[in-house]
């Protein structure tokens, strides 16, 4: 037989001529299929910020200055989620002053120094464990250890320790990504100009992986701001009528607010829970357009 | 060593006098053909004695015996597999940098052992500047990949700028560039590219430049260029080049070695060896061995 003449042939190229009809249809389906498992989240997500919206939205509108700083209260319209809106940025910058160069660090550690042996597997294989611990049992260890043990209580200190202490694996394991994506090119070339290992990594390897690093950091985070469970088991409080002073000082956050908000019976306060859950929303999406935006920004084409 | 396995390097030892232990250097040297001038009998600056290269339990390379001279363009070719690259990088210690690397015999700079106790592989490094086979700039601007090499030196000169221009004049590259010295070296063409990792090892004033096949990664312009750019060097600085292009050696090159690997009987490990070095014109002309004449005259390799 000969292709050739074939090719030629009246209708040769024609839809059908070698593919079958229910193969045709078989290509498009699984087009369809993809893309209806992509949009599945974008629905959720829309569905999700609809209903918020739909609670909330009137409650912070109505008076968004006098909701963003008073204080709670046992009435549904005067309370307001000073404390809880505070309390987490508190707990998020001090939770990233604390995990940041600790992550880092041991995710320099790992890949630029450790000797590669059983040990180092080891405690490899155990970071990856601690990323898919729950945040209760992240809890259960800050009052365990920062709040009873070091008795620091149920203070901001021990608050974005257990934070940290629960990011900490996500952002090693960010930062390791971001320091293997360095080109071991560029390690050699500052070793032949005579840099020392430690200057090698610190002038070339961080500052290339420092990007990726950022854009992970920022995403853990994110999940820690949004973290109701370990904040609840450390015992922070939601009623608290001032900021914290010091790293002392009882701390509330937002999610405990919106947590104990919902769980009240009175109809109001459901809504004033959707209200702040709006802030908190505005809050993270800002985190992540920050992680975004550095990303896109800094991250090296090499 | 395995009886039949001609060792060329032995062979040539019996030819000079007693205990030169190497392939000489420079004896008697005709002047140049072609406006090359004479090479002057020069001082050594690396001083191979039967070198022997393992990675693990695997030889790279053995029975290395060669001295390479000063101020002279030293080209180092022959197949894949034959331990070019990895007699370059013993050069600088940059072997160093890979597990269970090793080597034995001794290679000498400027009498000193390079491998010898005490010796600091960075210190070697900020003597023995590398450019790479992949221009490898770091992800910086123009002007800081230049700074670099003076910085972790801790070196404080007079003017960093001053510095900086001087080494990329040196590596014909300021013209292009010296607009734009904050953009990012990685904006730069890959030939630019590599010139501009040529200038940085040049910014710390060293003594040897060694270059790991340095336009495998270029186009015929850029080529020329660095091959122009090394005829230049070779004034200030002793330049090792690691080369699969033989008329790039013909070309740029004072003297050539020409390896070779052989299958080991037992194991069939492929081991770099030394078969032939000697000024440039004769490997390409006068070859000695069958294998080098083979090799440059394109019947293998």
């Amino acid at each position: 037989m000969s292709a050739s003449t074939e090719v030629f042939a009246p209708g040769a190229l024609q839809r059908g001529a070698t593919r079958t009809p229910a193969k045709v249809a078989l290509d498009a389906a699984f087009a369809v299929l993809l893309f209806v498992g992509t949009i599945v989240g974008v629905i959720a997500l829309g569905v999700l910020l609809f209903t918020i919206y739909d609670n909330g939205w009137e409650r912070l509108m109505a008076d968004p200055g006098a909701f963003l700083s008073n204080y709670v209260s046992r009435l549904p319209a005067r309370a307001g989620i000073k404390a809880g809106l505070y309390g987490s940025i508190y707990l998020m910058l001090l939770t990233a002053l604390f995990c940041f160069p600790v992550g880092v660090g041991a995710a320099i550690y790992l890949e630029e120094f450790a000797p590669k042996n059983r040990v180092t597997d080891f405690v490899e294989a155990n970071i990856a464990n601690l990323a898919g611990v729950p945040s209760v049992v992240y809890g259960l260890l800050g009052l365990g250890v920062f709040v009873r043990f070091f008795a620091l209580g149920p203070s901001l200190l021990a608050g974005s320790l257990t934070l940290a202490v629960m990011s900490l694996p996500v952002i090693i394991v960010a930062a390791r990504e971001s320091i293997r994506a360095v080109p071991q090119s560029v390690r050699l070339g500052a070793y032949a100009l005579g840099a020392t290992r430690w200057q090698a990594v610190w002038t070339q390897v961080l500052p290339a992986a420092i990007p990726g690093t950022l854009t992970g950091a920022i995403l853990a985070l994110s999940r820690a701001i949004g973290e109701t469970a370990p904040l609840l088991v450390v015992g922070l409080p939601v009623v608290i009528f001032n900021l914290p002073n010091s790293l002392d000082d009882p701390v509330s956050a937002l999610p405990l607010l919106i947590f104990n908000w919902t769980s009240r019976p009175q109809a109001s306060f459901a809504e004033a829970a959707a209200a702040a859950s709006i802030v908190l929303l505005a809050l993270l999406l800002a985190m992540n357009a920050v992680a975004i935006f550095l990303r896109n920004r800094f991250s090296i084409r090499w | 060593m395995a009886e039949g396995q001609i060792d060329v390097t032995q062979e040539k030892e019996q030819q000079t006098p007693a205990r030169e232990g190497t392939v000489p250097i420079t004896t008697e040297v005709p002047a140049r053909q072609g406006g090359g001038g004479v090479v002057p009998p020069s001082e050594t600056v690396f001083g191979l004695e039967d070198v022997h290269v393992y990675y693990g339990s695997f030889l790279a390379l053995r029975g290395v015996t060669l001295d390479i001279g000063r101020n002279e363009i030293t080209a180092l070719i022959g197949p894949s597999g034959c331990g070019k690259s990895t007699l370059i990088r013993c050069l600088n210690r940059m072997n160093d940098l890979i597990p269970g690397a090793r080597v034995e015999g001794t290679i000498e700079y400027h009498g000193q052992d390079l491998y010898g106790e005490g010796v600091d592989p960075v210190e070697v490094r900020r003597r023995i500047g590398m450019v790479f086979q992949k221009p490898n700039p770091f992800p910086k601007s123009i002007y800081d990949n230049v700074a670099y090499g003076p910085k972790v030196m801790g070196l404080k000169p007079k003017s960093m700028d001053e510095l900086v221009e001087q080494s990329l004049r040196s590596a014909a590259l300021w013209e292009e560039v010296k607009d734009k010295l904050r953009q990012s070296a990685l904006s730069l063409s890959g030939g630019q590219q590599q010139r501009l990792c040529i200038a940085r090892a040049i910014a710390v004033s060293p003594d040897v430049i060694l270059m790991d096949e340095p336009c495998s990664a270029l186009d015929p312009m850029s080529t020329a260029r660095i091959e122009d750019l090394m005829e230049k060097l070779k004034q200030d600085y002793t330049i090792v080049i690691v080369t699969h292009n033989m008329q790039q050696a013909a070309r740029v090159s004072d003297r050539t070695a020409f390896f070779t690997a052989e299958a080991a009987p037992g194991t069939g490990d492929r081991t770099g060896l030394l078969v032939e070095y000697d000024r440039t014109d004769q490997i390409f002309t006068h070859p000695s061995d069958q294998r080098t004449e083979d090799y440059v005259t394109g019947r293998f390799g």
